[in-house]
């Protein structure tokens, strides 16, 4: 076990494309590190560079304070669950849990018991005898992993692991990683895409973009206080709203309301306004007081989705075609369908809104999150207090 | 009607390749005065060809030439074929298009084409009628063939293969030999086959590079059949000892196309 210590560590291709720039990341000694970003951003990298499979083109990689740099990846102690599991075909579910133990020429009782362990933490004992070829996906991905438990290994990385799996048993192998990483208490650095096993497994998350490290935070914080636009609009499922806004000292004007904050945000200009689907609301199921304390506005709901334990609004809304076009970019970065000018709402699935008729929403804008049109960087943190709710337009569209 | 035709086009295609072969081994087991008998099956079967051939030094001393000349090209085509394809398929360095190009035009070189620069070469160096003198251009016409074979059955084999065994603690070479090359087996198996059947086969270098039992092999030495005596045509002799040296590619086939086909549904990576 160990902390893994990464300082200005950067991957430059031949091009001169920076893969990964200027990365510096400390993981603690037992602490399970996610790795996220949209695909391309740089992540599988940065693991393959920890692992020792690619070259850091800069910086300095260390593991419990020993510098890796040159270390080919045998000599560095890891265990790595890939993608594909890169099981070895030929040999059995029980060579292929040995075959780190049998290159350390460890005795054949001694890697017998080690193997069976193994498999019994991971309910493969009677899968021993069979070759990777006729086991499910999920055994595969556990043969995987005992072969990563097996090492004794400094650390774990995992690359993309519940990727080639069905949704459900992605479900079950979250779980069993997550008990299997406090069980054994090693240090884990896991790369992935899916926001739900990153804010799920992880202690803390680092959240990647086009090689930069964006934030590095618990994800918690990474929810209630996202860095810039990019952290914002990656973390959160339904992705949180991005709205066109003007700032002008502390008066917000959104496409769809125009209202006061209690102190200045800006000097006037463009500027994102963020407000996550859950934090909006159907006014009607607002209590009063608290509605009092927020900003309602009168808007026309296009599609409703009733799911039982929740409901999606979507609504709408028209925007000046120069403040959209950031946002178009972002989206395509995040690999998502283009934003639209479409508001999402979360509302209380008792709501008796009905699709196509008017509505009127609620939001507190204590949950409003303020970016930079230009730089991305977050302008206002959330949580102003006493704003001012008043001059209520009727809704832009 | 559609079934009868399903039936009989394979038996014609089953009956078209072996009656030659019966046809061999049926003049193989008659004796010396039935051979123009035109029976199809020999009226008394006899093993006294088989005797004969065997007892003749032109056949034992080429039998043994041909094995060890088809053995010691066939391991050393394969090693070589082996690592040159591994550096083929993960490697990028320039020229690596041209070198598969020219390889496989080597193998489509007509090999008579180089008997005679062959002939005056290997006499001046003192490799004629030597077992290098044909191990080398077996390897020569074999090599490519081979590379290209295992090339494409590394090319098949994911990346990750060779960096979960380093990440795991192999070396280098421990994964390419415990992790590589038992699963492109397969591919090791067809060209060991390929280049077997080439240099067992082959007939024109045989004659041309050699002139004695040191290093004459079978194909060749039948050309220099006679008999038991001189009398005698040597065809019954001639068909025992083609009988004799089609055995082993026949059981070669039989024995490599399981593991081959075992190779290849044992496969699979992911789901």
């Amino acid at each position: 076990m160990a902390a893994i210590t990464l300082e200005h560590v950067e991957k430059r291709y031949g091009d001169g494309y920076p893969a990964v720039n200027d990365v510096s990341l400390d993981i603690a000694d037992g602490e399970f590190m996610i790795l996220v970003g949209p695909s391309g951003c740089g992540k599988s990298t940065l693991l393959r560079m920890i692992v020792g499979l690619e070259d850091a083109t800069d910086g300095e990689i260390r593991i419990a304070g020993r510098v890796v740099n040159d270390l080919p990846p045998r000599d560095r102690n890891l265990a790595m669950v890939f993608q594909n599991y890169a099981l070895y075909p030929h040999l059995t579910v029980f060579e292929n849990i040995a075959f780190p133990l049998r290159l350390r020429k460890l005795t054949g009782d001694e890697v017998r018991r080690r193997v069976e362990e193994a498999a019994a933490v991971l309910e493969l004992t009677e899968h021993l005898d069979r070759k990777p070829g006729q086991l499910s996906g999920g055994q595969r991905q556990r043969v995987a992993m005992g072969r990563a438990i097996v090492r004794e290994a400094d650390a774990f990385l995992f690359d993309e692991p519940l990727s080639n799996l069905d949704a459900q048993l992605r479900g079950q192998m979250r779980t069993e990683i997550a008990r299997l990483q406090q069980r054994l208490g090693v240090t884990t650095v896991y790369v992935t895409h899916d926001q739900v096993e990153a804010m799920t497994l992880g202690d803390r998350v680092a959240v990647l973009r086009k090689g930069v490290l964006q934030q590095v935070d618990t994800p918690r914080a990474l929810y209630e206080r996202p860095a810039n636009l990019f952290v914002a609009g990656f973390i959160g499922s339904p992705a949180m709203n991005l709205i066109p806004a003007t700032v002008d000292g502390r008066r917000i004007r959104l496409p769809f309301v125009d209202f006061e904050l209690s102190e200045a945000v800006g000097d006037g200009g463009p500027a994102i306004a963020g407000l996550r689907p859950e934090h909006l609301e159907d006014a009607a199921v607002v209590d009063a007081g608290a509605r009092e304390r927020g900003v309602t506005f009168e808007v026309t709901v296009e599609v409703l989705e009733w799911l039982g334990a929740e409901q999606y609004a979507y609504i709408p809304y028209t925007a000046p075609p120069e403040l959209v076009e950031p946002l178009d970019r972002l989206a395509e970065e995040l690999d998502r369908e283009s934003a639209r000018t479409m508001l999402v709402a979360s509302i209380d699935p008792a709501s008796r809104l009905r699709r196509g008729e008017a509505a009127r929403l609620w939001f507190d804008p204590a949950n409003l999150y303020l970016f930079d049109a230009r730089s991305g960087e977050r302008l206002a943190p959330p949580n102003l207090e006493g704003h001012v709710p008043e001059h209520q337009d009727p809704p832009g569209r | 009607m559609k079934r009868a035709a399903r039936i009989a086009g394979p038996v014609l295609i089953v009956v078209w390749t072996l009656v030659p072969l019966l046809w061999l081994l049926s003049l193989s087991l008659k004796g010396g005065d039935h051979i123009d008998d035109g029976r199809f099956w020999p009226a008394a079967p006899t093993l006294h060809n088989y005797r004969t051939v065997f007892r003749t030094d032109l056949f034992t001393s080429a039998l043994r030439n041909s094995i060890g000349i088809s053995l010691i090209a066939t391991v050393l085509s394969v090693i070589l074929a082996t690592l040159a394809a591994y550096a083929i398929a993960r490697l990028d360095f320039p020229g690596k298009k041209l070198m598969l190009s020219v390889a496989l035009a080597i193998a489509m070189f007509p090999t008579i084409s180089l008997v005679g620069p062959l002939f005056d070469i290997w006499r001046s160096v003192g490799l004629y009628d030597t077992w290098p003198g044909l191990v080398i251009p077996y390897l020569s016409f074999t090599l490519p063939l081979s590379i290209w074979t295992l090339s494409a059955f590394f090319r098949e084999i994911p990346w990750e293969m060779e960096q979960a065994a380093q990440v795991d603690g192999a070396t280098p070479w421990q994964a390419f030999r415990k992790v590589i090359v038992p699963l492109a087996a397969p591919g090791v198996f067809t060209a060991a086959i390929l280049t077997f059947f080439f240099a067992w086969n082959d007939f024109v270098f045989g004659i041309s590079l050699t002139s004695t039992g040191r290093a004459r092999t079978v194909p060749a030495a039948l050309a220099f059949f006679t008999g038991a005596s001189q009398f005698e045509q040597p065809t019954a002799a001639i068909a025992a000892a083609a009988v004799v040296v089609t055995i082993p590619v026949v059981a070669i086939v039989l024995v490599f196309q399981r593991r081959i086909v075992a190779g290849l549904t044992s496969g699979a990576v992911k789901g």
